[in-house]
């Protein structure tokens, strides 16, 4: 049976990994190689890196990370952050990432979706949508690291992304992101009952209850955390050892 | 360097093929990694390995742009040769995608998962792609040496083989429908420590 995953996710900027609260206020976690290789010892079934650099001239620093983790970390490896065009997917994609996330891009022009999987596949393209709740039950995409609400519903938005070929969503709470209240189950389950296609949990985790809460009670397919692992305070191995134990099928 | 000794991995524009030429290097041993689209170093090479990702219709094309069908087909014919995701489905007759011709090295096509069965018997969806780490129930084969029956391994995929001669198949997996690896659909290069097992395998292995 296919395994539920657990997928650390690094922030980085100016080739460091960072972690802050509700998309502010960072903290140095260390180096993206050395945490990459840590997560891959602990059993993390992929690593994900998000390039939150601000200035283009730094953009370059990414692809030389993803060159070097190809070269030691024999898992996926997806890879998001300033991601405009199709060419900058190849970039990625010829330095070693697995999969290519785009967020704010897709939502200015919907067509890289299409354009982008079209061109390379839909198992190489990730839509990761940054929403927050504005009524019960209603989530808006907000863009530019989570500063404008671009209006457009979530659930729309998701099932949008999926018919142009996304090939798996990243769905993460602004609501939640760096609180350690757990993700937002409604709008997980929401948006992961809309899409055929793999939907990732993000924003929240506190615990490891959270992460077997994503997946039993959120129906999520993976669930990606960053601060319960960067900081020590949980393994990998802990967490799938938790969520085996309460009958979650995961990779050991 | 001498060229029977290389291990030829090749590049049609298509794939991750840093990702296939690192994990290889890391069990090579004193063997050579090579990532070409020569059809000369194709010839040359000790064994071969033929990755993929992306749609099949491109695959196809970018592999005839560059003059590199004849190669391909006299590798798979004659030497060590490991089919990787959509590298393996090209071995096969034709494609649900797109619906066109492919190398025709195996009888057989390439289906795509189908709907109306991608549940589980609880009323779970399973979403496609699939994607991710699933077991593998292994049929006798050298490529799976010192590699547990039923380990898992990364896949990510819509479509599947299913080879007309059932005894092609060297490995066994199931998402809504059971399916099957001749080459292998998974990725062995994002499969950890059994992935660069079976690659290790492909390395020493003298069918």
């Amino acid at each position: 049976m296919l395994a539920k995953r657990i997928i650390p996710c690094l922030d980085v900027t100016a080739g460091r990994v960072v972690k802050g609260t509700n998309f502010v206020g960072l903290r140095d976690a260390g180096d993206p190689i050395e945490i990459a290789r840590r997560y891959n010892e602990q059993g993390a079934d992929e690593v994900t890196f998000l390039d939150i650099t601000a200035s283009s001239d730094q953009r370059d620093i990414i692809l030389h990370i993803v060159e070097a983790c190809a070269e030691q970390v024999f898992i996926p490896l997806t890879v998001g952050g300033g991601v405009r065009k199709v060419e900058d997917v190849r970039r990625l994609l010829n330095a070693g990432a697995d999969k290519v996330s785009m967020n704010t891009a897709a939502v200015q022009n919907p067509d890289l979706v299409f354009d982008a999987s079209s061109k390379v596949g839909s198992q190489c393209i990730v839509v990761a949508i940054d929403a927050k709740q504005v009524a019960p039950g209603q989530w808006h995409v907000f863009t530019h690291g989570g500063r404008n609400d671009t209006g457009l519903d979530t659930i729309a938005w998701a099932k949008k992304v999926a018919a142009l070929g996304a090939g798996e969503i990243l769905l993460t709470s602004m609501d939640r992101d760096g609180t350690k209240n757990g993700f937002d189950l409604a709008l997980t389950r929401a948006v992961s009952d809309a899409v055929s296609i793999p939907v990732i949990a993000s924003g929240g985790v506190g615990n490891l209850q959270h992460l077997a809460d994503g997946v039993s009670e959120g129906r999520a397919d993976a669930v990606l955390a960053a601060s319960i692992f960067h900081f020590g305070e949980y393994t990998v191995r802990q967490a799938k050892e938790y969520m085996a134990a309460r009958g979650i099928e995961v990779r050991l | 360097m001498s060229a029977g000794q290389t291990i030829a991995v090749i590049d049609y524009g298509m794939g991750n093929l840093r990702s296939v030429s690192k994990a290889l290097e890391h069990v090579a041993g004193g063997k050579t990694v090579v990532v070409t689209a020569d059809p000369a170093v194709v010839a040359a090479a000790e064994r071969v390995v033929f990755p993929g990702q992306g749609a099949m219709p491109d695959c196809m094309n970018e592999l005839d742009a560059r003059g590199l069908r004849a190669a391909v087909l006299a590798a798979a014919k004659d030497k060590p040769f490991l089919g990787i995701c959509v590298g393996e489905q090209m071995l096969f007759e034709r494609s649900d995608e797109g619906d066109v011709p492919a190398l025709g090295v195996f009888p057989g096509n390439v289906k795509r998962f189908p709907d109306a069965k991608m549940y589980l018997p609880t009323g779970e969806r399973l979403k496609v792609p699939h994607m991710g780490w699933n077991e593998v129930r292994q049929s006798p084969h050298a490529l799976w040496n010192g590699i547990a029956d039923g380990s898992r391994f990364y896949f990510v995929h819509s479509y599947f083989v299913e080879p007309a001669d059932p005894a092609l198949v060297t490995g066994r997996c199931e998402y809504g429908v059971p399916f099957t690896c001749v080459a292998v659909q998974f990725h062995p290069e994002k499969s950890a420590r059994d992935g660069l097992q079976l690659l290790k395998n492909f390395v020493e292995w003298h069918p």
